[in-house]
C-alpha cells in the first residue's frame, strides 16, 4: 500500500543562510486585503484599551522617613542610587533595585533645604535650615568610623538650595543671595545679587554650564552668567515661582514652576513671553524635573499629584497619584528616562513608571515589534474620538475633580466677563492678551 | 589751561610797565581766575623770582647780563595787541568745550553690564538652535547619544613603545631576532605572516567546511560501518564477501594491467591464501557447523542451500588450480553496466529531480567512504548488490527499461500496444515533474513537451479531455499514449555520446511530462498554453522534424512568456471595477470539471439553496435604493381648490401638471460603475461616532490627513523590513544606560559637520515631512512585492483603495459577493 501524503517544496520555505530573513509565503498585493483603514482601526482601538488595562504606573514606595521629605538628589552615576533629604535634617541614601535604605544621616538640624551630588558621584552637598552647607562622601563610613561630612561651611544666612556645577568643582548656592563657591574654600568665589530677596532655587545649565537660572520669591526669574559674574535678565511673573529646571538637551530652554498652578516655558533668548504655558494642575506647582531625552518633564504639585507633561505641550499627558500620597514637595525623572521618583509630606519616596502601561524586564523580539506596531497605531489614530475618548481617561480623585470643575467655571467666567467687557467698550480698548502673555509681568534688563 | 610760555611773558612785559602795579595785579587775577577754571593749579615756575640781575623788576627778561639798553628798543611802537587776546582765545576755547558728563550711577553701570552679557551669552546658547530643530525633527533618535564603545588596545601598540636598554634585555632581543622571532608589531613569525597572508579569510572559512563535511562524512560512515558490522543476515554477508571478492578481482584485473610483476606477486599470494583456504579443510563437511547443516538439510531449504554453496566451494577449491579467463566476470560487469549505470547517469527521474547544486555531492560522499571502510564495494556493484533492497518504484524503472530495449527492436509496433507499463511510465513521468527544479533540464523538458504535443496533434480530440481532466491518474493514464518512449532511453544515449538516431529523437518525447497540476490556475495555464502550441504545432509539421533545434531555442522563450500569461488571469480589480460579465476566466476547465463530477454536486447545491437567489436579491435591492435615492417630484395638487371636489372626482390633468414640481435630476450614484456595490452617501450617525469632525492640528488640509490615515503600516500590508521602518520608534532608550545632557562632543559624534553648526555657521536643515516616509515606503522592502506595492500607491489600486474607503475612517461599506 503506498501512502500518500501532502509534501511541500523546501525551496518554497527553507533559507538559504541562517541570516536571511524568514520567507513569508504570503501575498502583498493590497486589493487581497482591504480594508486595511477600517482593520487598522480596530487593532488601534484594541491597543488603546489594552493600554488603558496594563496602565499601572506605581511600582513600590520607599519609606523610612521620619518627617516629609523635601529633596532629593540623583546620583550620577549610579541608577540605582537615590538621596533624600527630610524635614527632619535627616538625609537617606536608597538602593533602588533592592527598594532599600542603604544609610542614613542625621546631616542638619531643622529641615534639609537642598541637596546635590557631585558630578563624579564621589560626594554630595547638603544645605540646611541650620546655616551650614556639608559635603559628604556618597560611600558609608568604614567600621568603626564616625559619620562625618568631608567639610562643613558655616554661612552667615541660611541656604534654601544648592547645585553642583556639571563638570567643574564649583557649586552654588541661594539663600539671600547666589553665592558661587570654589570646592577648597569656605567663603563662596563671588556673590551675585540683585535686588534683596530670598531666593528659593538655583540651577547649573547642563550644557552651557556656566549659566544659572535662580527664582525668588519676589516673583521673578533671574539668569546668571557666572564667566562674567554677573545677572543677566530678569523676568517677573504674576506669580512666585518654586523652582526651575532646565532642558536637557535644548541648551536654552527652562520651565518654571509656578505658584499659579501653571508651568512655564522659556526661552532664556525670548523672555517676554514663555514657550508654552503647561496648565493641568490644580494647586501650586512645587516641583519640576526634565526627562534625561528633554522631550518630557515631570511636575509634583500641592494638590497630592504628579504630572507628566510634553515639551510642547500644553496640557498633561499622565497623572499619577494615590490615595496615600500627601502634597508633592519633590520629583526626579532618573536618568535612564525609565522611572520617576517623588518624594511627599507623607514621608514616602515612590517610584512610578515613567511610562505606565510599558512592560518592564527584557522583551522578546516578537513583543518588541508588536509595542511599536501599537505605539505607531495609537499615534495614528489618535484623532479619532472614540481612541482619544479611551486614550485621554484618566482616573482622579474627588478632590481634583472637583478642583478642576471649579476652575474650567472660574476660568469660563473670566472669559465671558472679559468678552462682555470688550463687547459693551469701545472697540480695540479692551486688547486680546494671548495666554502666554498673560502670566508676565515684566521683563527687567 | 596750558600754562603760560616764556615768550608770551616776554611779549607782555612791555605794556606790563606802561600800565603799571595796578594791571599787572588785575592780570595776575585774571591768570588765577583761568586757572582755577582749568581746576588745575597754576604753575609757579613763571612766577617764580629769585633774587637774580637778569630778572628785573619789572619782569623784564634782558638776555646777557651785560648787554645795555637800547633806547630805540624803548620808543618802539606800542603793541595793538592786547596780551589778553591770547588768554581771551583760550577762554573761549573752554567755553565752547561742554564739561565732561558726570559719572554713570551704580544701578545704571550694572543694567549695561547685564545687558552686554545678556547679548553674548544668548548668542552663545543660540548654537544650539540647529541641533535643537534637528533633534526635535529627528525621526528617531537613540539615547544615549554618545555609545562608548570599549576599545581595546592591541598589544603590539602597548610593546611597540616599549625599548630594550639593560645588556640583558638586549640580548634577549638579540636572540629574539635572530631567531627572526617577533618582536614588535604585528606579533607574527615571517611564516605565519606567509600563511595568513596564503590564506584569505574566504578560502580559510570554505577549508573549514570541508573538513567539517569530511568529518560528518566519517562519522557517518562510521557508524554504518559499525551498522553494518551487526547485521546478523547471512544473505547480506555473503553478498558483501560476494561483492568483495569482485572487487578484489577487479583491482587484480587493474593491476595485471598496469604492473605485471606486482600483479605475479599477488598472484602467488593469492595461491597461498588459496592453499591456506585448503588445508584447513573448512569445506570438507567436517566442521561442526557443516554436520549441523547436514541434519538440518532434510527439512529446511536454506540449509540446504547452504550446504550446496558449501559443496560447490570446496569443489572449487579442490580443483587443480590455473589462472582464470576473466570473460565471464567482464561479461557480468558489462550486463550489470547496462541495467545499473543508466540509473545514477541521469534518466533516473529521481536522480533528474535533484536540484543541480545538489548533484555533486553524492558523489563528494563517495570518496571518502572508499577511504574509510576498508572493504567498501564500488557503486555500482553495490548497487547491483543492493537490487533486493531496491524500492518498488526502481524496480518498476528497470522493468519499464526492459521493455523499451525490447521495443527499441521494433520500433514500428509502438503506436498501439501500450499495457501496464504505460502506468509506470505515467508514475515516472509524475515524479519527474514533481522533484523538477533543476533548472537546466527545465529547457529540455518543455522541448520534449512541444513534440510531444506535435505528436498530439494527430489526436487532439483525444488528448484534450484527458490533458484537462483534474484526476492524476487518467492524465497519467492517457499521457503516455502520446509519449510512449521513455526519457531514460534519450538520456542514455545523450549520456554515452552518441549521436542519436533520428528515431530516438521522437523518443524524446517519451521523456516529456506535463506539469503537475495542482490548482485551478494552473489547469487554465495548461489550457492556453495547450492551445498557442496546438497552433504552432502545425507548422512545425509541415517544416518537418528538423526544427527541433529550434524548438528547443524557442521552448526557452515561451518558459519566460508564460509567467506573465499565468498571472494575469483574473484580476480583482478588472472584476471590481468593470462589468461582471467581462470576467476573464478560461471557462474550458471548468466546464470540464463540472461534466465530469460537477454536476451532481451542482445538483446538491442548487438543491440546497433552492429558493436563495443571492444575485437577484442583490439586484433588487440595489435598484431599490437607486429608486430611493431619487429626488421625489413634490406635489402641491389641492383636489377641490378651484374646481369641483368630492369623492370619485379627481383633479384636473392642467392642474396636476401644474402644480406637480419636478425635482433637478440628482447627481450621478457614485456605485453607478459598481455593479457589485450599493455605496449609501447618507450620513450615518453611527459611523460618524467614530469619525473625526475636526482636521487635526498638525495637517493643514483634509487630503492629507486621509492620505496619512489611508497608507497602512501593520505587517498585513507591507513587507517585514517596509513594516520595521515605518514602526520604528521616535525615541529608543537603552535599559540601564544613563543618558547624560547633550553636549558638544555628542554633536559633533552624531552628525559630521554638525560641530561647524555649532559654531554658529548655517547648515541647510534636514528635510523631514510626512511625505519622506511615503517615499521610503515605497522603495522599502526587497523583491517584487515591495515594487508592486510601490507602485500601487499612485496607481489605480490606489484609486480603488479609496474607493474602498470612502471617508477617513472606516465606514461600513456594502459589499455583496456575487
Amino acid at each position: 500500500m503506498r501512502v500518500k501524503v501532502l509534501s511541500r517544496n523546501p525551496d518554497d520555505y527553507v533559507r538559504e543562510t541562517k541570516l536571511d530573513l524568514q520567507r513569508v509565503p504570503r501575498n502583498y498585493d493590497p486589493a487581497l486585503h482591504p480594508f486595511e483603514v477600517a482593520r487598522e482601526y480596530v487593532r488601534a482601538l484594541n491597543a488603546t484599551k489594552l493600554e488603558r488595562v496594563f496602565a499601572k504606573p506605581f511600582l513600590s514606595s520607599l519609606d523610612g522617613h521620619r518627617d516629609g521629605v523635601n529633596c532629593m538628589a540623583k546620583h550620577p552615576k549610579s541608577l540605582s542610587t537615590v538621596l533624600s533629604g527630610a524635614c527632619d535634617g535627616e538625609v537617606k541614601i536608597w538602593n533602588l533595585t533592592k527598594r532599600q535604605c542603604i544609610r542614613t544621616i542625621q546631616a542638619h538640624e531643622g529641615f534639609v533645604r537642598g541637596m546635590c551630588a557631585r558630578f563624579c558621584g564621589t560626594s554630595f552637598f547638603t544645605v540646611g535650615d541650620d546655616k551650614t552647607i556639608k559635603q559628604w562622601k556618597m560611600e558609608s563610613p568604614e567600621y568603626g568610623e564616625e559619620e562625618e561630612p568631608v567639610h562643613t561651611i558655616l554661612g552667615k544666612t541660611v541656604y534654601t538650595g544648592i547645585d553642583h556645577h556639571w563638570k567643574e568643582p564649583v557649586f552654588a548656592t541661594c539663600g539671600h543671595q547666589v553665592d558661587i563657591w570654589d570646592e577648597q574654600r569656605t567663603s563662596p568665589k563671588c556673590s551675585l545679587t540683585w535686588g534683596f530677596d530670598s531666593i528659593s532655587s538655583v540651577k547649573f545649565n547642563p550644557i552651557e554650564t556656566y549659566l544659572l537660572g535662580s527664582c525668588a520669591s519676589d516673583r521673578n526669574i533671574v539668569l546668571y552668567d557666572i564667566r562674567k559674574s554677573t545677572p543677566l535678565k530678569k523676568v517677573i511673573l504674576n506669580m512666585r515661582t518654586n523652582t526651575l529646571c532646565w532642558n536637557p538637551m535644548e541648551a536654552f530652554n527652562f520651565t518654571a514652576a509656578n505658584e499659579d498652578y501653571n508651568l512655564y516655558t522659556f526661552d532664556m533668548r525670548f523672555l517676554e513671553s514663555p514657550v508654552m504655558v503647561h496648565m493641568d494642575h490644580v494647586s501650586a506647582v512645587l516641583d519640576v524635573d526634565y526627562s534625561p531625552t528633554g522631550k518630557e518633564f515631570v511636575s509634583a504639585s500641592f494638590d497630592k499629584s504628579i504630572r507628566i507633561f510634553p515639551v510642547d505641550k500644553g496640557h498633561s499627558r499622565e497623572v499619577y497619584h494615590t490615595k496615600r500620597m500627601q502634597h508633592v514637595i519633590t520629583v526626579k525623572w532618573t536618568s535612564d528616562n525609565k522611572y520617576i521618583l517623588c518624594g511627599s509630606d507623607e514621608m514616602n519616596i515612590r517610584l512610578w513608571k515613567a511610562n505606565a502601561s510599558e512592560k518592564l524586564g527584557v522583551l522578546a523580539p516578537r513583543e518588541k515589534a508588536a509595542m511599536n506596531y501599537n505605539q505607531k497605531l495609537k499615534e495614528k489614530f489618535q484623532f479619532h474620538p472614540q481612541i482619544r475618548r479611551i486614550a485621554q481617561h484618566r482616573h482622579l480623585p474627588k478632590s481634583i475633580y472637583c478642583q478642576i470643575k471649579e476652575q474650567r467655571i472660574m476660568r469660563e467666567a473670566r472669559r465671558r466677563k472679559e468678552l462682555n467687557r470688550r463687547k459693551h467698550s469701545k472697540p480695540g480698548s479692551v486688547p486680546f492678551v494671548p495666554e502666554r502673555k498673560k502670566h508676565i509681568v515684566a521683563v527687567v534688563k | 589751561m596750558a600754562e603760560e610760555d616764556p615768550a608770551a611773558a616776554a611779549a607782555g612785559s612791555g605794556s606790563e610797565s606802561e600800565e603799571g602795579e595796578d594791571g599787572e595785579r588785575r592780570h595776575r587775577q585774571l591768570l588765577e581766575a583761568i586757572s582755577a577754571l582749568s581746576g588745575r593749579k597754576r604753575r609757579k615756575l613763571a612766577e617764580r623770582s629769585e633774587a637774580s640781575g637778569q630778572v628785573s623788576e619789572f619782569n623784564v627778561t634782558c638776555k646777557g647780563a651785560g648787554e645795555k639798553l637800547v633806547l630805540s628798543e624803548l620808543l618802539q611802537p606800542i603793541h595793538p595787541k592786547s596780551t589778553l587776546g591770547s588768554v581771551r582765545k583760550e577762554l573761549a576755547r573752554v567755553k565752547r568745550k561742554a564739561a565732561v558728563e558726570l559719572p554713570l550711577s551704580k544701578e545704571e553701570a550694572k543694567r549695561v553690564v547685564r545687558e552686554a552679557a545678556y547679548v553674548t551669552t544668548s548668542k552663545d546658547v543660540g548654537k544650539w538652535q540647529q541641533v535643537v530643530l534637528q533633534n526635535r525633527r529627528a525621526e528617531q533618535l537613540v539615547f544615549p547619544l554618545r555609545q562608548d564603545i570599549a576599545t581595546v588596545t592591541p598589544l603590539e601598540r602597548v610593546t611597540s613603545a616599549w625599548k630594550a636598554r639593560t645588556p640583558l634585555e638586549q640580548e634577549i632581543f638579540g636572540l629574539l631576532h635572530k631567531t627572526q622571532q617577533p618582536v614588535t608589531d604585528p606579533l607574527l613569525t615571517p611564516e605565519e605572516m606567509a600563511s595568513v597572508q596564503a590564506m584569505s579569510l574566504e578560502e580559510a572559512r570554505r577549508r573549514r567546511a570541508e573538513l567539517q563535511k569530511a568529518r560528518a562524512v566519517q562519522s557517518y560512515y562510521e557508524a554504518k560501518a559499525r551498522r553494518a558490522k551487526r547485521i546478523k543476515s547471512k544473505k547480506y554477508h555473503r553478498v558483501l564477501k560476494k561483492s568483495r571478492r569482485r572487487q578484489a578481482l577487479k583491482e587484480f584485473e587493474q593491476l595485471h594491467k598496469s604492473d605485471p610483476a606486482a600483479a605475479l606477486a599477488r598472484l602467488e599470494e593469492l595461491e597461498q591464501l588459496r592453499m591456506q583456504e585448503r588445508m584447513s579443510l573448512k569445506h570438507q563437511n567436517k566442521g561442526k557447523w557443516a554436520k549441523s547443516r547436514a541434519i538440518m538439510a532434510k527439512y529446511d531449504l536454506e540449509a540446504r542451500k547452504a550446504m550446496q554453496e558449501q559443496l560447490a566451494r570446496n569443489k572449487e577449491l579442490m580443483q587443480k588450480v590455473r589462472v582464470e579467463p576473466p570473460e565471464e566476470e567482464l561479461c557480468e560487469v558489462l550486463e550489470e553496466d547496462t541495467t545499473a549505470l543508466p540509473m545514477p547517469s541521469g534518466a533516473n527521474p529521481w536522480m533528474l529531480g535533484r536540484p543541480s547544486g545538489l548533484a555533486p555531492e553524492p558523489e563528494a560522499q563517495e570518496g571518502p567512504r572508499d577511504d574509510i571502510v576498508p572493504g567498501a564495494v564500488e557503486n555500482k556493484d553495490k548497487m547491483e548488490e543492493e537490487e533486493e533492497e531496491l524500492s518498488e518504484e526502481e524496480a518498476l524503472l528497470q522493468d519499464f527499461e526492459q521493455k523499451r530495449r525490447e521495443r527499441t527492436g521494433s520500433p514500428e509496433g509502438q503506436g498501439r500496444d501500450h499495457g501496464e507499463e504505460l502506468k509506470a511510465q505515467s508514475w515516472v513521468g509524475w515524479e519527474c515533474w514533481g522533484l523538477d527544479k533543476g533548472r537546466g533540464i527545465w529547457g529540455q523538458f518543455l522541448a520534449d513537451f512541444t513534440q510531444l504535443s506535435l505528436l498530439s496533434a494527430l489526436w487532439s480530440d483525444h488528448f484534450y479531455p484527458q490533458q484537462v481532466g483534474a484526476d492524476e491518474t487518467e492524465i497519467g493514464a492517457e499521457q503516455p499514449r502520446d509519449s510512449p518512449v521513455p526519457p531514460v532511453c534519450a538520456e542514455e544515449l545523450v549520456s554515452a555520446g552518441l549521436e542519436p538516431p533520428p528515431q530516438a529523437q521522437e523518443q524524446l518525447l517519451l521523456s516529456e511530462q506535463p506539469r503537475r497540476v495542482r490548482t485551478m490556475e494552473d489547469v487554465e495555464n495548461l489550457a492556453k498554453d495547450e492551445l498557442v502550441e496546438e497552433q504552432e504545432k502545425l507548422v512545425v509539421l509541415r517544416a518537418g522534424k528538423q526544427a527541433q533545434q529550434q524548438e528547443e531555442g524557442r521552448a526557452g522563450d515561451r518558459h519566460t512568456k508564460k509567467a506573465p500569461a499565468k498571472r494575469k488571469m483574473i484580476s480583482l480589480e478588472a472584476v471590481l471595477d468593470g462589468k461582471p460579465q467581462e470576467m476573464d476566466c478560461p471557462s474550458l476547465p471548468v466546464v470540464l470539471e463540472e461534466e465530469e463530477g460537477g454536476i451532481e454536486q451542482r445538483g446538491m447545491i442548487t438543491e440546497a439553496f433552492a429558493g436563495d437567489d443571492v444575485v437577484a436579491d442583490f439586484r433588487r435591492e440595489k435598484r431599490k435604493a437607486e429608486e430611493a435615492g431619487k429626488p421625489q417630484p413634490v406635489n402641491l395638487v389641492l383636489p377641490g381648490w378651484g374646481e369641483w371636489g368630492g369623492t370619485g372626482l379627481k383633479p384636473s390633468a392642467r392642474k396636476v401638471k401644474r402644480f406637480l414640481i419636478k425635482p433637478p435630476p440628482a447627481p450621478q450614484r457614485k456605485d453607478q460603475h459598481l455593479p457589485h456595490v450599493i455605496m449609501s452617501e447618507k450620513r450615518n450617525i453611527h459611523a460618524a461616532a467614530h469619525q473625526v469632525s475636526e482636521l487635526p492640528f498638525p495637517f493643514e488640509r483634509h487630503q492629507q490627513f486621509e492620505q496619512s490615515m489611508r497608507t497602512p503600516v501593520g505587517p498585513t500590508w507591507n513587507t517585514q523590513r517596509a513594516f520595521q521602518k515605518l514602526t520604528a520608534p521616535r525615541v529608543i532608550t537603552r535599559t540601564g544606560h544613563i543618558i547624560q545632557p547633550i553636549s558638544a562632543e555628542d554633536v559633533s559624534d552624531t552628525a559630521p559637520g554638525s560641530e561647524a553648526r555649532l559654531e554658529g555657521e548655517a547648515m541647510p536643515s534636514r528635510k523631514a515631512g510626512p511625505g519622506k516616509k511615503a517615499v521610503s515606503r515605497g522603495k522599502a522592502g526587497p523583491g517584487k512585492k515591495a515594487v508592486s506595492r510601490g507602485k500601487a500607491v499612485p496607481g489605480q489600486k490606489a484609486v480603488s483603495r479609496g474607493k474602498a474607503v470612502p471617508g477617513a475612517k472606516a465606514q461600513p461599506r456594502r459589499c455583496r459577493a456575487q
